[in-house]
């Protein structure tokens, strides 16, 4: 059937991402990141890669586990605090990274998913973000012109999909997700519950399947929590 | 005796308004939450994609996938809603959240703020900080007076790379709460048992004291 999307695993699922390509990966933190496939593409061993995510997880989870096996050239983030590895590799020059405000990232997937090449935006004006960007002046302020990703592959995690590719996510797990999956060239979800056409109400769809491309359900989600912060009953 | 965090929090959480929807930056900002004034109902935006965020969940009860934006696991509240990071900083950007609380390392007296990054030393990235301050309509710093060497963070120019300019409204400190002003810092309020020479002393932007100048109600 041309509408189902479904794959056996991770593996099949990133099985034609080469070395040197492109990749924007869903999450916040360790907070609804695609867990099976950056396992996926430990294994597979491609590198050179450049990376587009919000944060370059822990030293030993999430994309930080790529950055242990120096697999990523290039990665472009918001917030890196949270990685000694990767502090290391930056300082040594071993690794490329930009470094750009949070909603500029966000807005570059959403450009892409929206088919807009640029989209023009007050952050980062007046500072070294600005350096070299052209900018342009509405209304008596100025904004910097900022071009919509471009990248081969999205890969991204829903808490529930169906086979057709639509896909449904969980609380603050959603973030990147959305955008995300609506930029990549090929878009790749994994998703904890993967359900049949009819089971997810349309009402409720936040990524409509025709941006998904593969889709399987993951198995063994660790979700590690990076601040465990409670108070007393 | 200068003010201690909490009391920094406790101050900044008179600037609350009724019906405000306010973002609260990691370290001091958060603590505000903890002193929203009586009879002031105020949404929290977390700039991952939630507004309504509640507080820390019950030992037992912490729910991976949903975290702030200092990645920790908080709940929602009756009337939270969530959404994607776009959406969030569409709303950020659009002007819609009222009041932005946020730490500095250093603000100049033109409202400049350093906050992200030190060259060679420090790589963490801004995060949302620049989006924030490029388009809340009204900043708030709050921050200790001095850094550990003891040099005054409030300067005529930054000399740290930038987050944002002319951005910030208030800063308010372990000393003092001080307006932005054209004539550079303006002094409002001093701490309890902090003098105004103190002040004077510790400050290395441009200052001027409001003649209406008062002890902080702490």
């Amino acid at each position: 059937m041309g509408l189902n999307k479904v794959v056996t695993n991770a593996d099949e699922a990133i099985k034609d991402i080469q070395s040197g390509a492109t990749l924007m990966l869903g999450g916040f933190g360790l907070c609804g990141i695609p867990e099976n496939c950056i396992s996926a593409l430990v294994r597979k061993g491609v590198n050179e890669l450049t990376c587009i995510s919000n944060n370059a997880g822990v030293d030993d989870f999430g994309i930080g586990l790529l950055l242990q096996k120096r697999q990523v050239k290039k990665m472009i983030a918001s917030y890196v605090g949270e990685n000694a590895e990767f502090e290391r590799q930056l300082l040594s020059g071993e690794l490329e990274v930009e470094l750009i405000p949070q909603g500029t990232l966000a807005t570059r997937c959403m450009a892409a998913g929206y088919g807009m090449p640029a989209v023009f935006v007050l952050a980062g004006v007046g500072t070294e973000v600005a350096e070299g960007k052209e900018t342009r002046t509405f209304d008596g302020k100025e904004y910097l012109m900022e071009y919509a990703f471009n990248s081969d592959f999205a890969i991204v995690k829903a808490w529930k999909g169906d086979t057709q590719g639509n896909l449904i996510f969980r609380d603050t797990a959603r973030n990147f997700n959305p955008m995300m999956a609506m930029a990549g060239k090929i878009t790749i979800a994994e998703v904890e519950e993967l359900v049949q056409p009819g089971e997810l109400d349309p009402n409720f769809i936040h990524v409509p399947g025709i941006y998904v491309h593969r889709i399987f359900q993951g198995t063994d989600y660790e979700k590690r929590i990076e601040q465990r912060t409670t108070r007393k009953k | 005796m200068a003010l201690n965090k909490e009391q920094i929090a406790q101050r900044i959480a008179k600037e609350l308004k009724d019906g405000y929807y306010v973002n609260l930056g990691i370290g001091i900002p958060t603590l505000v939450a903890n002193y929203i004034p009586e009879g002031v109902e105020v949404v929290l935006q977390s700039e991952n994609g939630l507004l309504g965020m509640g507080p820390f969940p019950f030992e037992g009860d912490e729910d991976p996938d949903l975290i702030n934006a200092g990645k920790q696991t908080i709940t929602t509240l009756p009337g939270s809603s969530i959404f994607d990071s776009a959406m969030s900083f569409g709303m950020i950007r659009g002007g819609k959240v009222d009041l932005t609380v946020l730490g500095a390392m250093e603000v100049a007296d033109n409202g400049d703020i350093a906050n992200w990054k030190i060259p060679g030393k420090m790589v963490k990235g801004m995060g949302g900080a620049m989006d924030l301050v490029a388009a809340a309509k009204n900043i708030i710093v709050a921050m200790q007076h001095t850094n550990p060497k003891g040099e005054s963070k409030l300067l005529p120019k930054c000399t740290l790379p930038l987050t944002g300019v002319h951005c910030v409204k208030k800063i308010v400190t372990d000393l003092g709460v001080f307006e932005v002003t054209e004539e550079g810092f303006r002094c409002l309020e001093y701490a309890p048992g902090v003098t105004i020479e103190e002040i004077k002393a510790k400050t290395a932007g441009r200052l001027v004291i409001a003649d209406d100048v008062k002890e902080m109600a702490v």
